[in-house]
């Protein structure tokens, strides 16, 4: 039982991590309508620079975040204006495809420059840990979760209590609407997707702290990010948090009781589930074109 | 005899009631106009009616058969046909192949002959030339003009033989011209057998038109009769000038 | 775009004389390049056959891997376990490696296109990854992680390539067919009209659902069929390198770049992109730097081609043609009378 109760905080805990970087896909698809498939690949870019901080300095991961968010919400901002922006025509459909291009660029440089050795974010403290009733929990995860709790929260507190927040909001309820009332959305666009690259970053540093990882990881990292975002719903920030804590939940506790091996596959016979009963996902919204 | 008899018909978006307890028929044969203020239901009654949005409460009967719950490919296919607010073709389609699109029976033997194929293509011609558009049956749809796309869109309706259609605003957005060549069509399908229901705000365009007028007011119908009987009714005038 | 009724009559000469020089060409190379032949092959029936679905319907599919890597295991699994001679027998169950992926893919379509289409997009790559993860994970089935060895043909040597450059070249022709019935018929139209509006083809009586999955499923068992060719060509096959992100992603970028929708596009995309990566690969090796040219391919066709080669090329020949002419420019394609059959473009 005690094992099954590990399972189930330890994946709430590297839930955290995944709600963080699911809400920064589901933002930007609520947004802009795209489906930015390169959040992987940009988590991992965010997990390398962090590292060579970490490799050259000696800089804390945690630390780094103070460099390296700024620097990927600019790049962020930087790759909505030269490549999404353009797109008029089949935006959703080519988005994908544009973004998809940009993680095989990111994979292609990292793995060029890094090798596709596994490598891992480390802090002296990586090993310290502490008792909760039969089992020990690691500090770092507890941070990382924290971390990713901080975030999460500034998150809503901006979209939710700030004018900027409501321009976000109002932009993904209806965007010609938004722009009548003075709203310029492409640059809540930009600003929103460059939001999106800074949660990848802070991702980035929990999961390289919690993984080991190479130029080529995002593959699994962004099938689990989709797959998440579906379940909660596209462009439902709160169906993210959910449904990546439900992923998992679900997957270690599954790893535990029944193996490993079928862990993540239990994930997807919950999304198939879901889809079939409700095609939007939990908290998506029928979207019906107008009528 | 009624075409269509729609039976306490019920639906809300959250907090909005946008039908209330809507009861109204549609005689065979007939033009009957749907008027109303704005917000007063209209065209949710026709989404509710095409299968577009499911209802909450309340019944729709074609030919003495329930339709509520059907898809749209499916009431189309039992011969209920129906034009957009605006007006809506397929663009990257010429206009003949726009033509081509309805389907009325999805076997799909029909769906892959090419005889029965060119028959309707022959149909669709003609259908074009009576109204006047077949000139442009080779432009693409996002090439029309806007009375253009009007026209196609009727015709287009047309090619299945629905026996009732729903025209959502067919005076909206068009010249008194090609208004006037809307009103001829819709006089000359009628004088075939063509039962019509429209939503219209142009009350001229309804008063020459319409055998019979429906008045909507907050998802509710306050009114029902001949046209100019409607238009002296104080509880219209109240609706429409009131509040 | 054009479309059916724009199709001009088949030139047939000009046909002819590909299809013979394809027929011919393995039969006067050297075994490297009916190696590339067999792969060029391949493309052009995935990207046809991926068409059918992503370029009509406009609904794009990034787990058409999933049906590639069934096909292969399922003709793979056949060969394992009924003990069939390795020789020529082997490709007669190409079909029924089709016609199973055409079951799963009902059943995954089924699921996946109650959704729309940004959704679909993510459903798709989700089932492909469930694929991956059986193929990998039921090891006494497949041979999990280490692999699934099939019989090894008993033709070799210089002649190897060749028959199943024969093979792939009778699916994508069968592809092309297809792709072309569909087009000339009333069903095209429906997926084209759903690609344009589908709330607005519902209505006129399109029964979108049945449309799409029927594309959806012949889209699939197609690309099942190349995928179980290809599994008796390489002879080894893991869960990684048939269920495969890259070979799906790369049909997607070949219909896009050749154009999308189109009869010919997918077949000039898949040539000529696929005959880049072969060179690129020969000449610089499996290092990562083939990615970035991917990459920077996609993106270039994107921004500067965002309709495709084949269609942009059609509108610079209509441009040039209507600047010739001595009347005045007028909407696309106009006509006085019946329209016309051909327009005498290429054939898109």
């Amino acid at each position: 039982m005690t094992l099954v109760l590990e399972a189930a905080v330890l994946g709430i805990l590297t839930g955290g991590v995944y709600a963080l970087m699911a809400s920064g896909l589901t933002l930007i698809f609520g947004v802009m309508r795209i489906i930015n498939v390169g959040q992987g690949a940009l988590v991992i870019l965010g997990a390398y620079l962090s590292f060579v901080l970490f490799r050259t300095w000696h800089v804390d991961p945690f630390l780094s975040l103070i460099v390296t968010m700024p620097v990927m919400f600019a790049l962020g901002v930087a790759l909505q204006l030269i490549f999404i922006r353009p797109l008029t025509t089949d935006r959703e459909a080519l988005s994908v495809l544009v973004t998809y291009a940009i993680a095989l660029g990111i994979e292609g440089i990292l793995g060029y420059i890094f090798s596709t050795n596994y490598v891992q974010l480390r802090a002296w403290y990586e090993t310290a840990s502490f008792a909760i009733v039969d089992f020990h929990i690691t500090y770092v995860y507890v941070f990382g979760f924290l971390l990713c709790l901080a975030i999460l929260g500034a998150l809503f507190l901006m979209l939710y209590r700030t004018t900027f927040g409501a321009a976000i909001r109002a932009t993904m309820l209806n965007r010609t609407a938004a722009q009548l009332i003075g709203i310029d959305v492409d640059r809540v666009a930009a600003l929103a997707f460059g939001i999106g690259m800074a949660t990848a970053a802070a991702g980035g540093v929990v999961f390289g702290i919690t993984n080991a990882f190479n130029p080529g990881s995002h593959y699994d990292l962004i099938s689990r990010l989709l797959t998440i975002i579906v379940l909660g719903g596209l462009g439902s920030l709160r169906g993210a948090v959910i449904a990546a804590l439900i992923m998992l939940v679900t997957e270690d506790i599954t790893a535990v009781v029944v193996s490993p091996v079928w862990a993540s596959f239990a994930f997807f016979v919950i999304l198939v589930a879901v889809l079939i009963v409700r095609p939007q996902g939990l908290f998506g919204l029928r979207v019906r074109d107008r009528i | 005899m009624s075409l269509l008899e729609i039976a306490h018909l019920g639906k809300r978006f959250g907090g909005v009631v946008a039908v209330d307890d809507c009861s109204l028929s549609v005689a065979a044969g007939s033009i009957t106009g749907l008027i109303g203020p704005n917000g007063s239901g209209k065209t949710t009654v026709f989404n509710l009616v095409t299968g577009f949005i499911p209802r909450d409460r309340g019944d729709v009967v074609f030919k003495s058969q329930s339709i509520a719950g059907l898809p749209p490919d499916q009431i189309y296919g039992l011969g209920i046909g129906r034009t957009f607010q605006l007006a809506r073709i397929f663009p990257r389609l010429t206009t003949l192949e726009n033509m081509l699109v309805p389907v009325r029976r999805a076997g799909w033997r029909a769906l892959l002959s090419q005889r029965q194929w060119s028959h309707e293509q022959d149909r669709a011609m003609e259908m074009l030339e009576s109204m006047d558009i077949s000139q442009v049956a080779g432009t693409l749809g996002g090439a029309l003009s806007y009375g253009q796309r009007k026209l196609l869109e009727l015709a287009a309706v047309m090619m299945a033989r629905p026996e009732l259609v729903l025209l959502d605003e067919p005076a909206g957005g068009v010249n008194p011209v090609v208004l006037e060549r809307i009103a001829d069509h819709i006089r000359q399908l009628n004088g075939q057998g063509v039962t019509f229901l429209l939503v219209e705000h142009n009350m001229g365009f309804v008063m020459k038109l319409c055998h019979a007028v429906v008045v909507l007011h907050q998802g509710r119908v306050i009114a029902t009769g001949k046209p100019h009987d409607v238009r002296a009714n104080p509880a219209v005038l109240d609706a429409y000038l009131g509040a | 775009m054009t479309t059916v009724l724009r199709l001009p009559a088949l030139k047939p000469a000009g046909l002819g004389l590909a299809l013979a020089a394809a027929l011919v060409v393995p039969l006067i190379s050297d075994p490297g390049t009916a190696s590339m032949a067999v792969f060029i092959t391949m493309y052009v029936g995935l990207a046809t056959a991926w068409n059918i679905m992503g370029g009509y319907t406009g609904y794009i599919s990034l787990g058409h891997a999933a049906f590639f890597g069934f096909g292969a295991y399922t003709l793979g699994l056949f060969l394992v376990h009924l003990g069939l001679p390795a020789g020529y027998e082997p490709f007669l169950l190409v079909p029924v490696a089709g016609a199973l992926t055409a079951l799963l893919a009902a059943l995954i379509g089924w699921i996946a296109l109650r959704t729309r289409a940004a959704t679909f997009v993510i459903v798709t790559i989700a089932f492909m990854f469930m694929l991956q993860l059986l193929a990998e994970n039921l090891v006494n089935l497949t041979g999990g992680g280490a692999g699934l060895g099939l019989p090894v043909p008993t033709w070799g040597g210089d002649f190897f390539a060749i028959p199943f450059y024969y093979a792939m070249l009778a699916l994508a022709i069968l592809g092309v067919a297809v792709s072309w019935v569909i087009r000339r018929s009333k069903f095209g139209l429906g997926l084209l009209a759903i690609r344009d509006d589908e709330d607005k083809a519902l209505a006129v009586g399109v029964p979108t659902r049945a449309f799409k999955l029927a594309a959806f499923v012949i889209s699939a068992a197609l690309v099942g069929m190349i995928g179980g060719v290809y599994a008796y060509f390489i002879t080894y096959i893991y869960p990684q390198f048939v269920v495969d992100p890259l070979i799906g992603i790369s049909m997607v970028l070949m219909v896009f770049f050749g154009g999308l929708g189109t009869l010919s596009g997918p077949v000039l995309g898949a040539i000529i992109l696929e005959w880049s990566q072969l060179q690129f690969a020969y000449h610089f090796g499996a290092s990562r730097l083939y990615l970035i040219f991917y990459a920077a391919v996609f993106l270039l066709v994107i921004r500067f081609l965002p309709r495709g080669v084949v269609p942009s090329l059609a509108d610079l020949v209509a441009r040039r043609r209507h600047s010739r002419a001595a009347g005045p420019p007028g909407p696309a394609r106009d006509s006085a009378g019946p329209p016309p059959v051909s327009q005498g473009l290429a054939w898109p």
